[in-house]
C-alpha cells in the first residue's frame, strides 16, 4: 500500500482570517513572535498500489479534479509506502 | 414558467424556494433529488440554499459531482436558466459554470442579516423586472460568502456587465462598511457570459412576503417568469 499525504494551502494572493485569528491568538497568550500564521489542510490516503509513480499520478489527479480548488488553493503531495493494512 | 429545485443532503432552503415559487408566485415547482439524472420539464433550476454534503472539503465542492448535476451542466449548455443562492451559487462556483471562488467571510464569522443590493445590471433575464441601480433589502446567511476571482477574471466580469448584485447602503452607496464578508468589490452575485446561470449569495427566496420583512426577492422570480413570457 502507498500513503499519499496531500496538503492543501491557500494561494499566497487570498487572505487567510482564519490563520490571522489564530496569529491573534497566540499573541494574546504572549507568543510573540509569529509573523504570520496560515491555515491549510491536511487529507491522508491510504492507496491500494504498489508503483509509487503511479500512485503520484492518481493522487495528483485527486487533487485536480476535486481535493483542491485551483482558483484560491495549492496543493502538494507527498508519497511513500506503508506496510500491511494501514486503517 | 416551471421551477425545478435540486434538493442535495444536506440543502435547506429547498422549501422556501418551493414555497416562493410556488405558493406565493403561484408558478409550477418541483423537487428533483440529488440522485436523479434528468431536470427535463423545467424552465428554470434553482440550486438551494444549506449545507450540501455538510460543507466538507469547501462548499459545494462534493455536491458539484452528485448525479443530478450532470443534467445540470447539459441544461446550461443549452441555455436553460439557472438561479444558484448561497450555497447554490458555491456548487455553480465549484463546477465551473460561474467563475472565481468562496472564502470565509473576513471577520471568520457566520453572518445572518438583512443587507442592501444594487442592481448593477438589469437587462439580464433574471433582473429585468428591477429599475436602474434598484436597491434590494434581502437577507444573507452564510459563512462562506467572502467571494473572490483574480485581478483579469475580475476586469472581464466588471467590463462586460457580469457583476449583477453588490452589496450597499439603504441608498444605493457602495463602501467598505457595507460588505458583509470582505468580498471583492462588494459583489454579492455574478451571472455566466451567455446570461443564463446566475449566482447570488443573498436569499431572494426568504424575502418575497412583507411579513418576513421584505418583498424585494420577487423582484427576481417575476423578472425569471416575465423572460420566459410568464
Amino acid at each position: 500500500m502507498i500513503k499519499a499525504t496531500v496538503y492543501i494551502t491557500l494561494k499566497e494572493q487570498v487572505s487567510d482570517p482564519e490563520g490571522e485569528a489564530v496569529k491573534k491568538a497566540l499573541e494574546s497568550l504572549n507568543f510573540n513572535g509569529v509573523r504570520r500564521a496560515r491555515m491549510g489542510k491536511v487529507i491522508t490516503l491510504i492507496l491500494e498500489e504498489e508503483n509509487l509513480e503511479k500512485a503520484a499520478r492518481d493522487a495528483d489527479s485527486m487533487c485536480a479534479r476535486i481535493l483542491a480548488n485551483p482558483v484560491i488553493e495549492n496543493y502538494r503531495v507527498e508519497i511513500e509506502s506503508v506496510e500491511g493494512e494501514a486503517s | 414558467m416551471k421551477f425545478g429545485i435540486i434538493v442535495f443532503p444536506g440543502s435547506n432552503c429547498d422549501r422556501d424556494c418551493y414555497h416562493a415559487a410556488r405558493g406565493v408566485l403561484g408558478h409550477p415547482a418541483e423537487y428533483i433529488w440529488h440522485g436523479e439524472k434528468t431536470v427535463e420539464g423545467c424552465d428554470c433550476i434553482i440550486l438551494p440554499g444549506g449545507f450540501s454534503y455538510g460543507d466538507y472539503l469547501r462548499a459545494g465542492a462534493i455536491a458539484r459531482f452528485s448525479p443530478v448535476m450532470g443534467a445540470v451542466m447539459d441544461f446550461a449548455e443549452k441555455g436553460g436558466l439557472i438561479l444558484g443562492i448561497c450555497n447554490g451559487f458555491q456548487i455553480l462556483l465549484e463546477a465551473g459554470l460561474l467563475p472565481g471562488a468562496m472564502l470565509r467571510n473576513k471577520n471568520t464569522h457566520f453572518v445572518c442579516k438583512y443587507v442592501y443590493i444594487r442592481t448593477e445590471n438589469n437587462g439580464t433575464r433574471f433582473t429585468g423586472g428591477c429599475g436602474r441601480a434598484q436597491v434590494l433589502r434581502v437577507p444573507i446567511a452564510h459563512s462562506g460568502g467572502r467571494y473572490y476571482i483574480d485581478e483579469s477574471g475580475h476586469a472581464r466580469l466588471r467590463d462586460s456587465g457580469r457583476i449583477v448584485f453588490r452589496y450597499c447602503s439603504e441608498n444605493g452607496g457602495i463602501g467598505a462598511s457595507e460588505n458583509p464578508n470582505g468580498s471583492l468589490d462588494n459583489i454579492a452575485g455574478i451571472i455566466n457570459e451567455r446570461g443564463n446561470v446566475l449566482g447570488m449569495m443573498p436569499h431572494p427566496e426568504r424575502s418575497v412576503e412583507r411579513v418576513l420583512g421584505s418583498e424585494d426577492g420577487r423582484f427576481i422570480f417575476e423578472s425569471l417568469a416575465k423572460s420566459q413570457g410568464g
